[in-house]
């Protein structure tokens, strides 16, 4: 007998899995499941610290796991684990099964797997393509070097992370499907200091699917914007506190949208009732300047997926149109408990976690104005040039730190200002945005929610909200 | 394979591989977990998960890394070549050694043994818990964010030298965050959260009750004016403030440069002389509690403010090293070994002439700013400035009455904070991160949108 011919009891990266896994997905249906979807994946990864001019931390790691999901009506069990055998796979199956209680005699249909659907064809090489530790080092260490530009600079770091994920998903819908993901984030921080003064600064670059990203990261263009951004703060006063209006940048500008409202679209907050859009479809929730679309198809883009965590390929979802509410992100549990169908979003951060609706690429589209015409609209109000993190709270207010500010007065930018908090609420806040420029930029970042941390794009052009609550002191 | 068969094999395998130096950290967990929603049963999980650290330190003593989830033979080995190749890249500038209190005793607290109690009861439990809380008032009208989980979980320490080190414990949490309603009012929402060692240890009456009455006295709320204001701080708003800028204590932090402490800062004054501050890891309410740090160094009461003054920094091998003192319990295995607190522990001293003792939250009857609970730490708080502004849940007292605040920030220096604690209440509570009392502090300013 020729060893591909041997039914193998445990997955095996790289091979055929298909009797196996449709064997797995016969158990759970057999068992009174609904539905059956196993996910499982390989992941290696790296990540690499250069602190002043050291290497000071090299990590790779490795590992592989399985999700297993149930569905029982409206209901669904998940079990994770790392034993990849049939046997570890059966018992998960079957640990679901008794969660969920099912002891009913109705049982679905399950017809086998489709034809196998393997994204991961021209990726396979990716592995040999990415950057050497060394090669990352040595780059690392000529960027942090770069940013040594004065003795004020007290604190310089960069850094590096690499992950790649191989991935499996085979259901009872038929869907199998493999593929292969990698992600690379670089990132430069500085702390600046002089006297009792104080400034930090720091930006992050992200890709998906390009391996040689790194190669072509421009870092001493990123090491001079860090470096001005820190000096620019190093003297700022402390905003003043108040309602004004304010100019927030394009690129990551564009969290305060994903955070305050695009989270409020995503199906899994219809399913717990806490999003005020819930019955709002087709209606205005925005100035109808804004436009808003998330998608996971933009070539390279941090966010973006040939295929979701539920097997689906992506779409470009528009999810408000001139001020219109259009659209949910949803995924299978969302379409199952909600009706809103699949957008191509389910995700999650690994195996141990059940996939959820989740943005991607979003953002705010382009305007027709220059940033100039926004700033010179404004008496008196903020220009928020990098925005920090922030968060939203059960009931839908958010807060966000004001990284790099300025006073803009009669039309001009004027001092650097720090402490600055935005706070509102999406539903006040979306019809206040009442201009948007023709500058519209992406950039990297990592959303933390119900399925895990998960790599997404931000956007936005610059846009001018009209009255804002602004924290300080 | 157990904790001693892994040990022995990865000792294998770094004989074949003539690895001489090694050690690893190592946590095995099963967790269980349930979800409600009105009464049906949300998303119900189990998992069973495996991580394992290694490092090995190569002919040049610089030392390397690896982590995997795969703790087969092959997985080993793979994890062991892998470190050594990391270890090519490692830092030459700062040595790791083991601890050299990896051998030393280490104290087990005498905790209840718990068996899991199974999904089904989790889910009875929550569906109750649920029920009661929506029936506690009649604004409540869902409890969107729930959960009761119960997790089993060893750690183990183990090195080239003999050091073995294992730990089994459990531990169960309910968090139930209600919604409530009213009627051209806006949403309001509050919480509890109650750990224990397994689910039938968590006091779930209470945690309704709680999670009641904060949210139902959120109901009748207002906007606050942009002021400064006299603030009375929470046990766990307090904490949180401390835990956020523990890189003030934190040896590591200080010699990366991003604490506003240095080496020299030992004997500061920072607050008042009635302030102390210890991390007591092995605090018996401490129900996270381990013995051993990620280098096996023994977990231990470390005072960190003795009346008002800095008395001592947490420590992993390397930094205590470069400070010339021994490893503190704080270390966390990593290519970069990090540092971080365990569970802090606020008290007032015996020197507490100059505290203003009439500032009590349950009957002082001036005007002043209650903060609950402070939240988006991780955005409002630059620890290496010394600065944070901070949205808070909390209520503003005034004129007898108390009023829920809408929507504001507190913004502040965290030096500033410490020299103007005004108050130091007696009585302590504990909580999910640490123990303290309620603490005064005059003049931070608060932003409202009134």
């Amino acid at each position: 007998m020729l060893s591909s011919q041997i039914k193998s009891n445990e997955i095996v990266f790289g091979s055929c899995n298909k009797d196996l896994l449709e064997e797995i997905i016969f158990y759970g249906i057999g068992l009174g499941a609904d539905f059956v979807e196993i996910f499982v994946e390989n992941t290696d990864n790296a990540s690499v610290l250069a602190e002043e001019d050291f290497i000071t931390s090299v990590s790779p790691s490795f590992g592989r796991g399985a999700g297993i999901r149930i569905f029982k009506e409206k209901k669904d069990g998940f079990v994770s684990t790392n034993d990849l055998t049939k046997h570890g796979l059966m018992r998960s199956v079957s640990q679901a099964i008794e969660m969920l209680d099912i002891t009913d005699n109705k049982r679905e249909v399950f017809n086998g797997l489709n034809k196998h659907r393997d994204y991961s064809l021209s990726k396979k090489k990716w592995i040999n393509e990415v950057p050497s530790i060394h090669e990352i080092s040595e780059k690392l260490l000529v960027s942090t070097k770069s940013l040594k530009k004065n003795n004020k600079i007290i604190t310089r770091k960069g850094s590096y992370s690499r992950n790649l994920q191989e991935i499996i998903i085979a259901s009872s819908d038929g869907t199998y499907v493999s593929d292969i993901r990698l992600h690379q984030t670089v990132g430069l921080n500085v702390i600046a200091s002089d006297a009792q003064y104080r400034s930090s600064g720091s930006r992050r670059f992200g890709s998906s699917g390009m391996p040689n990203e790194f190669r072509l990261w421009e870092h001493e263009k990123a090491a001079n914007d860090v470096f001005e951004s820190s000096m620019n703060m190093l003297y700022a006063d402390y905003v003043d506190a108040g309602q004004m209006p304010v100019v927030l940048a394009n690129k990551f500008g564009g969290v305060i949208f994903h955070e305050a409202c695009g989270h409020l679209l995503e199906t899994t907050q219809i399913e717990r009732g806490t999003t005020p859009f819930e019955n709002k479809l087709n209606e205005k929730i925005a100035h109808e300047s804004v436009t808003a679309i998330d998608e996971g198809i933009s070539e390279g883009s941090f966010g973006s997926l040939s295929v979701d965590d539920e097997g689906m390929e992506p779409e470009k979802s528009v999810l408000i149109k001139d001020g219109i509410l259009k659209k949910f992100i949803s995924d299978r549990a969302g379409e199952l408990r909600t009706g809103h169908k699949r957008t191509g979003s389910g995700r999650r951060q690994n195996y141990s976690f059940a996939a959820a609706s989740r943005m991607r690429n979003t953002y705010i589209a382009k305007g027709e104005h220059s940033k100039e015409d926004l700033i010179n609209s404004i008496s008196e109000g903020l220009y928020c040039k990098s925005m920090g993190g922030g968060s939203v709270g059960a009931t839908g207010q958010f807060n966000f730190a004001v990284e790099e500010g300025y006073l803009i007065k009669n039309g001009k930018l004027t001092s650097p200002v720090k402490g600055a908090t935005l706070i509102g609420e999406a539903k006040e806040v979306m019809p206040k945005i009442s201009m948007c420029g023709n500058d519209l930029e992406l950039a990297p970042g990592f959303c933390g929610s119900i399925s895990g941390s998960v790599n997404v794009t931000v956007g936005q052009p610059h846009i001018k909200v009209d009255s804002i609550t602004v924290g300080g002191r | 394979m157990n904790s001693r068969e892994i040990t022995t094999q990865i000792s294998k395998a770094a004989d074949f591989l003539n690895l001489k130096k090694w050690d690893y950290g190592a946590s095995f967990s099963n967790d269980y977990s349930v979800q409600v929603d009105k009464g049906e049963a949300k998303q119900l999980k189990a998992s069973q998960k495996q991580i394992l650290t290694i490092r090995v330190w190569n002919q040049s003593n610089l030392v390397g890394i690896t982590t995997t989830s795969d703790i087969s033979e092959s997985g080993i080995k793979k994890a062991l070549k892998q470190a050594n190749i990391a270890s090519d890249f490692g830092n030459k500038n700062e040595s790791t050694e083991f601890s050299p209190l990896a051998k030393d005793p280490i104290k087990v607290k005498e905790v209840k043994k718990t068996n899991p109690v199974g999904i089904k009861k989790l889910l009875t439990v929550l569906r109750e818990a649920e029920v009661k809380l929506i029936e506690s008032h009649e604004s409540i009208k869902s409890v969107p964010y729930n959960g009761l989980s119960e997790s089993f979980f060893e750690r183990v320490y183990a090195n080239s030298e003999g050091a073995f080190r294992s730990y089994s414990t459990s531990q169960a949490a309910l968090y139930l965050y209600a919604r409530a309603e009213e009627k051209n009012k806006k949403p309001r929402s509050s919480g509890s959260v109650k750990l224990g060692y397994g689910a039938d240890d968590i006091d779930i009456e209470s945690c309704i009750k709680e999670a009641s009455n904060k949210t139902i006295s959120h109901l009748n709320y207002s906007s606050i004016k942009t002021d400064k204001y006299l603030i009375c701080f929470s046990p766990e708003s307090f904490l949180t403030i401390i835990n956020a800028f523990s890189s003030m204590f934190n040896a590591r932090s200080i010699i990366d440069g991003v604490s506003l402490s240095n080496k020299n800062s030992i004997g500061e004054k920072l607050s008042t002389e009635a302030l102390n501050i210890y991390d007591d890891g092995l605090h018996e309410k401490n129900i996270s509690s381990t013995p051993f740090d990620g280098e096996g160094t023994p977990t231990k009461r470390l005072c960190l403010i003795n009346r008002g003054r800095i008395e001592n920094f947490i420590h992993s091998e390397s930094t205590a090293r470069i400070f010339k003192t021994t490893p503190t319990g704080h270390a966390g295995l990593g290519s970069k070994v990090s540092v971080s607190p365990d569970w802090i522990v606020v008290e007032k001293s015996e020197e507490n002439i100059d505290l203003k003792t009439s500032l009590d939250h349950s009957t002082y009857d001036g005007e002043f700013v209650y903060i609950e609970e402070l939240n988006a730490i991780h955005a409002g708080v630059r620890a290496s400035q010394g600065s944070f502004s901070l949205p808070f849940d909390g209520w503003l007292y005034k004129n007898g009455k108390k009023i829920s605040i809408e929507s504001a920030t507190v913004a502040g220096d965290i030096k500033y904070l410490l020299k103007n604690i005004v108050n130091i209440e007696s009585s302590q509570e504990v909580t999910t991160s640490g123990i303290s009392p309620h603490i005064w502090v005059d003049e931070l300013s608060i932003t409202g949108d009134a």
